[in-house]
């Protein structure tokens, strides 16, 4: 599976292999693209991101205060991440996520899982 | 003879912000508050000799909270620093306290860095130290498990305690960990029902008479639901404190004096050592507030809290702050 991905994941960085692989797994290509969350202003933004499941999803705090992404389920999370600190999660399952900063709790974000190969 | 003010606690039912500012207008002038059957006193402005004159040999001990060890940004640089004034002026109280109390966010990050150097700073006043944790501290991937196996040794649960200290019953309670996503209420902190059980079973035998002290670390009333500046179970610990004379809450979290009064119960948010936050309401969002470097110590600063025989087991409280 994650071999699967770092190849589809390397079609996408490099446009001169892309074809042939992105003929041959159209949708896990767009699963593998590493998806990324900004932290700032006491903010997720995107505030809700839809992804394909397999996906790496990366947030980094930009902001000045120090935060935490925690999934309201605790199936993640992140430790503090200080300015300029970044966590990553594969999610693996579809399902929808509801994740916050413990720091904050008034900082609310939302990952939606979609299965592989849906579009 | 000491001024005598009847003061504004008193009528502070409501907390607005007006009523909240004048509280700490009064704290920055370093006013000795005594505080008997639920009307505050003054004892006096303080000064060293006006803090000597409360009566020896009752319990003292002093409130710090808030240091944030690792805090690193323009409001304040330097936290080991401004702590280390803290600690250098409870040296030089004239009444020396039993102990010290801090009441959370000893680090900014959880780290053991931070806190070895809390330690570093905190050694120096020689005097044993009950902590509690503050969000900052259970901000480990394992959500206090650093915390709890560093400071929670002697404790129950994820945290909490109790211990008796001159006649007076001290509680330790945690409401940093259980935090709901969202805005409102769903933001606030709770105590939840495990350590709900254990308090209405630590006070049961108790008698009325004896004067309680509980530490928290986020404030045991909604201050400014908005911002999470509450605890949505704290009624109901309240309620199990309702029937003693005197009840002494000290939380820390948002970095300003706030007071208000219950009945019995006198609820008291601390200074941090570290930097202060807007006004609840003042600024677009909580967090730490730049100040200009000359007004910061006037932010800042320690607690004194004095019990005095004859009022009603009710301490006086001194706002000491690093800068006038």
């Amino acid at each position: 599976m994650s071999n699967k991905l770092l190849v589809a994941a390397l079609a996408v960085a490099l446009p001169s292999l892309a074809f042939a692989q992105v003929s041959a797994t159209p949708m896990a290509t767009a699963a593998a693209t590493p998806a990324r969350v900004e932290i700032n202003q006491m903010r997720f933004e995107p505030t809700s991101l839809t992804i394909a499941a397999g996906t790496t999803v990366t947030w980094v705090n930009d902001d000045e205060s120090p935060h935490t992404v925690t999934d309201r389920g605790r199936v993640f999370r992140s430790s503090a991440l200080d300015t300029k600190d970044s966590f990553s999660y594969t999610f693996a399952t579809p399902g929808e996520f509801t994740y916050f900063c413990t720091l904050h709790p008034m900082m609310v974000g939302k990952i939606v899982v979609k299965p592989a190969g849906s579009s | 003879m000491p001024v005598t003010k009847e003061a504004i606690v008193k009528e502070d039912v409501n907390l607005t912000r007006r009523r909240a500012l004048q509280c700490m207008a009064w704290a920055g002038t370093g006013v000795v508050w005594t505080i008997g059957g639920g009307v505050p006193r003054t004892l006096g402005l303080l000064g060293e000799a006006r803090a000597a004159e409360v009566p020896k040999g009752q319990l003292t001990f002093v409130q710090i909270s808030d240091t944030h060890l690792g805090f690193k940004q323009p409001a304040n640089p330097d936290p080991a620093a401004t702590l280390g004034e803290v600690i250098a002026k409870i040296n030089a109280l004239p009444t020396q306290p039993a102990f010290l109390v801090h009441t959370g966010d000893i680090s900014h990050l959880s780290k053991e860095a931070e806190w070895d150097a809390a330690d570093q700073v905190i050694k120096a006043a020689n005097k044993e130290v009950f902590y509690i944790p503050g969000e900052h501290d259970v901000a480990d991937v394992d959500n206090g498990k650093a915390y709890l196996a560093r400071y929670g040794k002697k404790t129950q649960g994820r945290g909490w305690y109790s211990f008796d200290a001159g006649g007076v019953h001290f509680v330790g309670l945690i409401n940093v960990f259980d935090f709901n996503p969202g805005f409102k209420s769903a933001g606030l902190a709770t105590l939840g029902d495990e350590q709900l059980e254990w308090l209405e079973n630590d006070v049961k035998g108790l008698a009325a008479s004896t004067p309680v002290v509980v530490l928290a670390h986020l404030p045991l009333w909604t201050v400014y639901e908005p911002w999470g500046w509450g605890t949505a179970d704290a009624g109901r610990a309240l309620s199990y404190l309702k029937r003693f004379g005197s009840v002494t809450v000290l939380n820390g979290h948002i970095h300003q004096i706030v007071q208000k009064v219950e009945g019995n119960l006198t609820l008291h948010t601390a200074a941090s050592t570290a930097f202060p936050q807007p006004a609840p309401g003042s600024a677009p969002a909580p967090g730490p507030m730049t100040v200009p470097a000359e007004q910061l110590r006037k932010h800042l600063g320690l607690r004194n809290v004095d019990f005095v025989h004859g009022k009603a087991g009710a301490p006086a409280l001194t706002e000491n702050p690093l800068a006038a």
